[in-house]
């Protein structure tokens, strides 16, 4: 190979490898929306999804079927809120659209902005699990020693497997900056929501 | 292809003299001497921290330093060990041995060469340099997972993270340099099925790099920002999600073990047909094993994350898949043996280190098979089994490997024969203590040690203390090693341009110490 075209040749080689190291700094990042869209469509990750209140209430009830739902509530160590479910467990049949309370309480004497996470386990039947009305769907701010009742909506899907009996709904509250109280996030793809 | 037209501009001269010589050269063998020696420094600073560590670990309770510098011990033990010792090591060894293997003059982008080391030191002083900030330097684990490396993390982790970025640029160009120079750099006749196993090797570990370092670039820079910036990549809080970290990093850190073991499997296989004076059995497949291995690596990676409530079916896939590495890994281990099988054999030093390397290397493959089965692994994950695991195929592995080629080829580099009688006495020292040092660790780990923690339980006392007596004679094994090392480049018995009675390829066609420039006609390859 003469000098010069092995140069070129070297030049080339550069600008391809240089392209496909941007490349995969790209799929980096590209891996983040990856990830939400495959717990999404497989409901790995307990991830679950919200529909509207119409769309709930027009699914037919399968009175011969009941579900256990379990609620349960975890409060994260930098935020000094009491959160606890009213209700520990419910029956409940698929296609019912059921309505069921959370019991916030700050306990500091200043207001506190607070961010609550779902988690549904067994993870595989989120996507058969959603929420019309959820205090997690926005921030809640809580002023000096207030309480709250907080109203949860969900339904389960008819076609949830027949196997699944009890599902556990669980909430963890995380301390959000104040500025954000009533800040919308959509939890499916929260991720790319949080960043933009 | 034309000959005799690829001399530069000062074939005329040797090395240069005085400190710029080493700043400003573009010279392959000069490139190579620095990445050895930046690599074997890293290796005694982060040998160092692993002597706190067993020192820590010699009884149980918390004597020798506080809680929070043990995990920086750890933490920087893994990162100066993966990023500063074994790949600049085998970086080294390329920039030496690839142009000299295929009849090429230099690398094919000198400048970038030369770029791509004087990064590193500056890299590692900056690494380095956390240790002595306020907070302490990371202690999260070479891992860094979040949250511990973002909410929770010191203030020198922002440090850390671009010590990453800088030593991923590096590792790039490097790994661009190579390509370059396989692809374009090859003597008239050296067909890509005639290369030696150990380009070919590099040759594959180049694309690994290529594919997987800017992933980890993204990793940290998402780290860096959600540190700084308020996004929430990893934060749960604001719709991120933690163990969406570890499949960014696993996704970069399963194919960053191969990258660090098949140039291993190459330096093997050219050391073993010269001392069994066999040609090597199955060249042609162990080049396809080294290729599926590497594309294998991409997609098991969630293997190290079957405790975080993966399900069922993924931890199937993930088991069967890791599993499957087997195959390619043993075809490469079988031809080793059969290119030893009915060979006149000789053990030499560089034998010795070669076939230490195939008998321990495989016994840290076998416990990685343990841990790639999903319900055994429950009990391993996070146990000093994973240590003994990975240090088995890192230690015993790719850095075996690193000094096996030092002995093999340092008679080329510096133009005098090892002493023997000193470099086996290097081998049985190390690997006797290296045996005492990490095997024990198999079976406190099975019985339930976690690892990264500076206390144990009273059970683990003994086989710990057993360990840190290994660990401490294998690092002075490595201070007697400098000793080798400086006396073969003070002086030595001369060495032949063969060196080594089986020794084969081009690289033995040239006198010994090599010249500065060689190369500067291309060979002629039947």
């Amino acid at each position: 190979m003469a000098m010069d075209e092995r140069k070129q040749a070297n030049r080339r080689v550069v600008k391809r490898l240089g392209m496909a190291a941007l490349l995969m700094f790209g799929f980096g990042f590209a891996l983040v929306p990856l990830y939400d869209v495959f717990c999404e469509i497989t409901g790995l990750n307990g991830k679950t999804g919200r529909i509207e209140l119409e769309e709930a209430l027009s699914q037919t009830v399968d009175e011969d079927r009941e579900v256990t739902v379990e609620f349960l509530a975890t409060v994260h160590s930098e935020l000094p809120w009491e959160f606890r479910p009213m209700l520990r467990r419910i029956k409940v049949h698929p296609g019912e659209v059921i309505e069921v309370n959370y019991f916030a309480r700050n306990m500091t004497a200043e207001m506190v902005t607070g961010q609550a996470v779902p988690s549904l386990a067994p993870g595989l039947a989120a996507k058969y699990f959603s929420k019309t009305e959820c205090f997690c769907f926005t921030r809640q701010a809580l002023g000096p020693g207030e309480s709250k009742e907080m109203p949860l909506r969900f339904i389960v899907d008819p076609e949830l497997p027949e196997n699944v009996r009890t599902v556990s709904l669980s909430y963890t509250f995380y301390q959000a900056k104040p500025e954000e109280a009533g800040k919308e996030i959509s939890m499916g793809s929260g991720t790319l929501d949080s960043i933009m | 292809m034309s000959t005799a037209t690829t001399h530069d501009d000062h074939h005329d001269h040797g090395a240069p003299s005085g400190l710029m010589r080493w700043v400003t050269t573009t010279n392959h063998k000069d490139i190579g001497t620095l990445y050895l020696w930046f690599a074997f420094i890293m290796l005694l600073i982060g040998g160092a921290m692993a002597m706190v560590i067993r020192a820590e670990l010699f009884q149980p309770g918390l004597q020798v330093v506080d809680p929070n510098f043990f995990n920086t011990m750890t933490t920087m033990h893994g990162l100066i060990m993966v990023f500063g010792a074994i790949m600049p090591g085998m970086v080294g060894l390329a920039n030496w041995q690839i142009p000299l293997m295929i009849g090429a003059p230099d690398m094919a982008l000198p400048r970038m060469n030369n770029w791509s080391f004087w990064i590193l030191p500056f890299a590692g002083t900056m690494l380095l340099s956390t240790l002595f900030m306020e907070g302490g330097g990371p202690a999260f684990g070479w891992t860094f997972y979040a949250p511990l490396s973002t909410t929770f993390a010191p203030a020198s982790t922002d440090f850390f993270i671009f010590a990453i970025h800088m030593l991923g640029f590096s590792s790039i160009m490097g790994a661009i340099n190579i390509i370059a120079t396989v692809l374009n750099m090859r003597a008239p006749g050296m067909t890509l099925m005639k290369m030696p196993l150990f380009v070919w090797t590099w040759f594959i570990t180049a694309f690994l790099l290529i594919a997987v370092m800017p992933v980890l670039a993204g990793a940290v820079t998402m780290m860096l920002t959600d540190r700084n910036f308020g996004t929430s990549f990893f934060d749960a809080a604001g719709g991120g999600d933690p163990v969406l970290f570890q499949h960014v990093f696993w996704f970069f850190g399963h194919p960053e073990v191969y990258i660090m073991i098949l140039p291993a499997f190459g330096v093997v296989s050219e050391i073993i047909p010269t001392f069994a004076r066999k040609k090597l059995f199955g060249y042609s497949s162990m080049v396809y094993a080294t290729a599926s291995i590497a594309f294998l690596s991409f997609i098991v990676y969630a293997h190290h994350m079957f405790t975080t409530g993966m399900p069922v079916a993924g931890e199937l896939y993930f088991m069967y898949a890791t599993i499957m590495i087997a195959v390619p890994t043993a075809v490469k281990v079988f031809n080793w043996t059969a290119t030893m099988w009915k060979g006149s054999m000789t053990f030499e030093t560089p034998m010795l280190w070669a076939i230490a390397f195939v008998f321990l290397f495989t016994i840290g493959g076998f416990t990685g098979l343990m841990m790639g089965i999903a319900p055994a692994d429950m009990q391993y994950h996070d146990t000093y089994f994973i240590v003994a695991h990975f240090h088995y195929v890192l230690v015993t592995g790719a850095l075996f490997s690193i000094i096996a080629a030092f002995y093999y080829w340092a008679p080329k580099w510096t133009g005098h024969m090892v002493d023997e009688r000193l470099g086996k006495i290097h081998f049985w020292w190390s690997v006797i203590s290296v045996n005492v040092l990490f095997f024990p660790q198999h079976f406190i780990g099975l019985a339930g040690m976690p690892r990264r923690i500076p206390d144990y339980s009273l059970q683990f006392a003994d086989w710990n203390m057993i360990s840190s007596l290994g660990g401490f004679a294998f690092g002075l094994a490595q201070v007697f090693f400098i000793y080798v090392i400086i006396k073969t480049i003070r002086g030595g018995k001369a060495a032949t341009a063969e060196v080594w009675e089986g020794s084969h390829g081009l690289e033995w066609t040239i006198p010994s110490p090599a010249p500065y420039h060689t190369f500067e006609t291309a060979p002629e390859v039947k």
